[in-house]
């Protein structure tokens, strides 16, 4: 368990940093916190020619509030956002999730963006930008794009991203008056989701009136299910629909009809605590 | 003796408070580095993919998963081991491990120590189950974690009544 | 009267040298000019394969590439057999496999090169072409008619059969008033020790001399195998096990990865390197406990158990493993079977598979988690058919202390057990009223809450009949030698070894008391054949019942040798005197030397001593036992549970253990002992396991993200507690203590999600580990 042999690049600022992925084009690899990466490489199942390291890039961690969005860097840790105040005040569905995600050292290393970038179906934080209706912002060396959460997650480990981009930050519309929820089934403590729920649901008058909300590890990659969320506002049994909905993953500790039966029962449970606390 | 086609890394950077520069094989991890560029083996390679957490070590003060860290991401950084580890808890923890039995073969214990140590950081008197939560990613096969629980809240409570020397 | 040190909950020295980092085990070791090892390993359960090695060969840094034909030169093979299982199946081995893997992981070409990295570069350039056979993975595939053979040639994939009992099963079965009966499947799983096994060889070509250090269990086992394998004379290899990173029964074995470390040292004249990684251990490690077993119980109206009678179906992979045979397993199981109770009739079919499949062997507990799972489900199962409370079915069959010597129809003996000490001190220690209580109280609230017990009986510290009855070169005596130093210290060597479950301090106490002095002024070393003399190792849970009568031995016999010293300088008779926290006394505890003094004159001025004494300052015992082919110990244990019935998921929210395992030398370490037992059952009950793609015959748990181990938050407080009956068979006392919380928790664990689904109106669960699918499917809600 030795990574192949790679060139390593360790750009400082944003400009050289896609300069350089520009150049390697496909066989370029970004390297974040490298928690998946890491083990990807170890297995010699990835096996970039060149790793470009984010990490002394300036600038890319910032956690800020500008205009009413919350603006998280791409390199910002899972322990960075999951302790910062505004994280908790403008999006506390983000806490919730990430006390789910792997264990203290994971997260004092990974980041946002390499998890987002990343997209591993079972992952928490890609349901959570779905849900929160979070825009991901790229560049590369031709300028900015940016791209709703909802589109960025394509498939299993595809986004929207090309190759000479970089993730540059999320930004999370204010929700004020939305309560967040989120939950998964796990087999132990800090494992990938066989099922997860991120859900954000405006209530009022002790009913939800708008929701979105987001699986991971059901399906290969997270989307909005606006059958279902409308199922919710209107105050039907949304759990009955997915069955109808979700192309389930399949694996040896858990089958697809598993992962089904679970996202049922996560957004049941959703439901009920929705309710109770609209 | 590495053959001249393997790509290096110049590393700069301290150890345990020393200043140490050297090379490493590009593809090297951080823990493999330390244990055999510096002698340092008291942190263990129990599963190289990031899932044992015998490899813990301080990156700038962060404790992280030494095997998902490539040495020459240490270059210009400050990295502890275990060996001179420093601060109260972890002083207090190592008492405790040993007068509770909180270790058998002691290979996952080194992680486990500093993975506890971040934890009494924060939060001086943790409950049982807030111990159990912050070691949920330090594998022990030997102990069944119940006498490691036992020796992080016994550092604690020590820590707390300020009879821990080296504090 | 000085206190005893034997009893005592003392840390252990060496724990301060590990928390503070500095642990020496195989990895940190290193030899200069070494080279890095990686194999290649087959990718598929059965193939037969080509290999073109000589792109590898050219890279840059890549010193050799051996396959099989190399390494024959200088390995012979080997043929696991052994005359307990006359007829084994179990073709002869060597270190890589030659033209055919019968497993996927078996090592078919070795690189050796600078680095482990390029290692590995030369492993992928390695040109295979693999032609992929019929294989079986599953045990009940292996003997359906027609099933590819994993051995072609070979006209059945049983590798070994028996049956095995005593009484008269079909008499008592159709004059039962009461017969239960299960099929529980159980998964393999194996014993990832945090430290992966690896070895570390040189060659020193001047005097023929082989050293390897390893990371195992049994360091003079491997040097007489190496020795011969490699065509050495004995005295010519050394085996080095320094800090060892846990064993388990998994780093016991003759591996071939390990022997072609060897092989490749003498090849080449270099020293070589391999140190597993965690996808080959999980891979390559021998795995544990397959088993299918139908079996079912017959009991009187009374509600008094008359006979078993079983199947098991064990999977032992490719071989029988070398060199103690995969299917002492099987026979461990049988022996387990109701083993804590009173029966008279018993018959039990082994069937012992081939698979293409990594072999298992002798992980913690062996056959006994099985048997006991086996049992105390049947028995819940019976008293629940009575109408009758689970525990009081258990007392009225428990076998009392008098009865026993008990020898049971399946040939397991007990002696001096007291299962209704244990029954009562877990009664004081769980508070049952209380806990039912609760459990109701909880169940009113809709929570599915389930109570397991069971009864754990282990045959422990095996004695020389065990493998030297079948021929086996497995050493079940143990020696100590025990030295004066002349500063007053006692320094000893063990033959038992450290692999971190403390022996060596346990010793330490018992050659304390043994002697006469202080426990802290004791230092036992282990590991290394050059210091430590023959013996078994750590196997069995033989360090305190074995390991510990050595070290009485020696100790006893240092002191009579120092006592004789003294007595000639003191112009006293030895027995007259006293040796006292490392004072010679006279019988009033008067002191008259310290024993610094003693050994100064002993060994620097001997000239001062009178003539004719002769006596050294070394004793050597070396204790065989003579009665009692095992030692048993029992003990009870009782987890409750909780199942979300929503989502399958079993949480075990308390467990209790109630050990005897006779004299306890250390309650720390016995306790620590137990509980880490416990946490391994509760992983093999909850968690674990290997499992293979059911087409194609893959392996699926590679990782530890697949291989699921229990975690802190995965396993409870576990509260013990030790009913102490000391072994009266032999100076300290004591009985095997390590295995006995693997042997129990399943069981309990088992019955008690049982309990649970029982009491919610669901069906049972009957394989291990307990999916959250099955519990669900067990509750009708998911089809």
């Amino acid at each position: 368990m030795t990574p192949a042999r790679f060139a390593y690049a360790r750009p400082t600022t944003l400009e050289e940093a896609l300069g350089i992925l520009a150049r390697g084009g496909e066989e370029a690899a970004p390297l974040a916190g490298g928690q998946s990466l890491m083990p990807m490489m170890a297995m010699r199942v990835a096996r970039p020619a060149l790793l470009v390291d984010l990490n002394r890039v300036a600038g890319l961690d910032a956690i800020a509030l500008e205009g009413g969005v919350l603006r998280i860097g791409a390199m910002a840790r899972h322990a960075a956002v999951l302790a910062h105040p505004l994280v908790a005040a403008e999006a506390p569905l983000l806490p919730r999730a990430l006390e789910e995600v792997a264990h203290p050292a994971i997260r004092n290393r990974g980041t946002l963006g390499g998890s987002l970038a990343l997209a591993d179906p079972a992952a928490e934080l890609p349901a959570c930008m779905v849900a929160l209706d979070a825009t991901i912002v790229l560049a590369s060396a031709g300028g900015e794009r940016r791209v709703p959460a909802a589109d960025f997650f394509q498939g299993l480990y595809a986004t929207a991203r090309r190759s000479d981009e970089l993730l540059l930050r999320v930004e999370i519309p204010r929700a004020a008056g939305w309560t967040p929820w989120f939950a998964e089934v796990a087999r132990r403590r800090g494992d990938y989701a066989l099922a997860g729920l991120a859900v954000m649901a405006r209530c009022t008058a002790g009913r939800i009136v708008e929701a979105r909300l987001g699986f991971c590890g059901v399906e290969a990659a997270p989307r909005r299910l606006p059958a279902v969320e409308a199922a919710l506002v209107a105050g039907e049994d949304a759990a009955s629909r997915l069955p109808a909905l979700l192309e389930p993953l399949g694996s040896a500790e858990a089958p697809a009809g598993y992962r089904l039966h679970l996202a049922q029962v996560l957004l049941r449970r959703a439901t009920e605590a929705l309710h109770a606390a609209a | 003796m590495l053959p001249p086609d393997e790509p290096l890394a110049e590393i700069a950077c301290t150890v345990n408070g020393r200043r140490v520069a050297g090379r490493a094989p590009l593809r090297q991890t951080l823990v493999e580095w330390l244990r055999t560029e510096l002698g340092l083996t008291g942190s263990h390679v129990g599963c190289a993919h990031g899932v044992c957490g015998a490899c813990h070590i301080r990156l700038d003060g962060a404790v992280v998963r030494g095997c998902l860290v490539l040495a020459v991401q240490a270059d210009g950084s400050a990295v502890e081991t275990i060996e001179a580890a420093t601060g109260p808890e972890v002083a207090a923890l190592r008492e405790a491990f040993v007068a509770h039995a909180g270790l058998q073969c002691g290979f996952c214990t080194p992680g486990m120590i500093l993975q506890a140590a971040e934890l009494l950081q924060r939060e001086p008197s943790p409950s049982r189950e807030a111990i159990r939560d912050h070691l949920s990613g330090n594998y022990c096969r030997c102990t069944g974690y119940h006498q490691i629980v036992d020796a992080v809240a016994s550092a604690a409570a020590a820590l707390q009544s300020g009879g821990v020397e080296g504090a | 009267m000085t206190a005893s040190a034997i009893g005592r909950a003392m840390p252990r020295p060496e724990a301060r040298r590990l928390v503070a980092g500095g642990g020496r085990y195989l990895d940190d070791h290193a030899e200069r000019g070494e080279l890095q090892a990686c194999f290649l390993r087959s990718p598929l359960p059965h193939a037969r394969f080509a290999l073109d090695v000589a792109a590898a060969k050219t890279l840059p840094g890549v010193e050799a590439v051996l396959t099989a034909s190399d390494l024959a030169a200088v390995c012979r093979p080997w043929r696991t057999e052994s005359r307990s299982f006359p007829g084994l199946v179990s073709p002869r081995q060597a270190p890589l496999a030659e033209g055919r893997a019968t497993w996927q992981g078996e090592p078919v070409a070795m690189v050796l090169a600078a680095t482990r990295a390029i290692a590995e570069d030369a492993a992928e350039a390695i040109l295979a072409e693999w032609e992929e056979l019929p294989a079986v993975t599953a045990p009940e595939a292996a003997l359906v008619p027609g099933a590819p053979p994993v051995h072609p040639g070979s006209e059945t994939n049983r590798a070994w059969g028996a049956t095995i009992g005593g009484g008269d099963p079909d008499a008592a079965f159709a004059a039962a008033a009461l017969v239960v009966e299960e099929r529980l499947v159980f998964t393999r799983h194996t014993g990832v020790p945090l430290e992966p096994r690896g070895a570390l060889a040189t060659w020193e070509p001047g005097t023929g001399a082989l050293t390897v250090r390893l990371s195992h269990q049994m360091p003079h086992q491997m040097r007489l195998h190496l020795a011969e394998q490699l065509g050495l004379p004995v005295n010519r290899v050394r085996v080095i096990c320094s800090d060892v990173g846990g064993g388990f029964g998994i780093k016991m074995h003759v591996y071939q990865d390990e022997m072609a470390v060897a092989a490749a040292a003498r090849l080449l004249g270099r020293p070589v390197r391999w140190v597993s990684d965690r996808m080959e251990a999980l891979l390559a490690d021998i795995h544990a406990r397959e088993h299918v077993v139908t079996a079912r119980m017959a009991v009187d109206a009374e509600g008094r158990i008359l006979g078993f009678d079983l199947h098991d179906l064990q999977g032992l992979g490719a071989y029988s493993v070398y060199p103690r045979s995969s299917t002492v397993e099987a026979i461990s199981v049988v022996r387990s079977i109701g083993a804590p109770y009173r029966f008279a009739h018993g018959r039990a079919r082994v069937d012992s598979v081939l698979q293409n499949k990594v072999a298992t062997g002798q992980y913690r507990a062996v056959g006994a988690p099985v048997g006991c799972a086996v049992t105390e489900r049947l028995v819940d199962k019976a008293a629940r058919a009575r109408g009758e409370d689970p525990l009081a079915f258990r007392a009225r069959n428990l076998l009392r202390t008098a009865e026993m010597p008990w020898v049971n129809p399946f040939g397991a003996a007990q002696h001096g057990m007291d299962h209704h000490a244990v029954l009562e001190t877990a009664k004081a220690l769980i508070d049952l009223p209380a806990l039912q209580a609760e459990i109701e109280a909880g169940r009113a609230a809709g929570r599915l809450l389930g109570l397991g017990l069971a009864f754990t009986v282990e045959y422990t510290a095996s004695g020389p009949a065990v493998y030297g009855a079948g021929h086996v070169a497995v050493a079940a005596t143990d020696t100590v030698v025990a030295t004066l130093e002349p500063t007053g210290e006692i320094s000893a060597q063990a033959s038992i070894t450290e692999i971190g479950q403390g022996i060596t301090q346990g010793l330490a106490q018992v050659l304390a008391d043994a002697v006469g002095v202080a426990p802290e002024a004791v230092r036992v070393g282990a590991g290394d054949t050059q210091a430590a003399p023959h013996g078994g190792g750590a196997w069995a849970s033989r360090g305190a019942a074995i390991g510990g009568e050595a070290a009485w031995g020696a100790g006893r016999a240092l002191r009579a040798q120092l006592l004789e010293a003294a007595g000639a300088l003191l112009q006293a008779a030895p027995d007259s005197l006293d040796i006292r926290e490392g004072v010679v006394t006279d019988a009033a505890g008067a002191a008259r030397m310290t024993l610094a003094e003693l050994g100064t004159l002993m060994l620097f001025r001997g000239h001062e001593m009178p003539k004719g004494v002769t006596p050294g300052l070394s004793a050597t015992f070396h204790y065989r036992r003579e009665q009692d082919v095992t030692l048993a110990n029992n003990g009870l244990q009782a987890a409750l549970v909780e199942i979300d019935g929503e989502t399958g998921l079993v949480r075990v929210l308390r467990h209790w253990m109630v050990g005897d395992c006779g004299r306890v030398l250390n309650p720390l370490l016995v306790d620590g002992q137990y509980r880490g037992g416990v946490a391994q059952g509760i992983g093999e009950a909850l968690l674990e396991a290997c499992r293979y793609d059911a087409e194609s015959g893959q392996f699926l748990s590679g990782t530890l993200a697949d291989y699921l181990l229990p975690m802190a938050t995965d396993i409870p407080d576990i509260a013990l507690a030790h009913v102490e009956v000391p072994y009266a068979g032999s100076a300290v006392g004591a009985k095997g203590a390590g295995e006995s919380g693997t042997c129990g928790a399943p069981a309990a664990i088992l019955n008690a999600v049982n309990d649970a689904l029982l009491a919610a109106g669901g069906g049972v669960v009957t394989e291990l580990p307990i999916h959250p699918v099955a519990v669900l499917r067990a509750l009708g809600r998911l089809a």
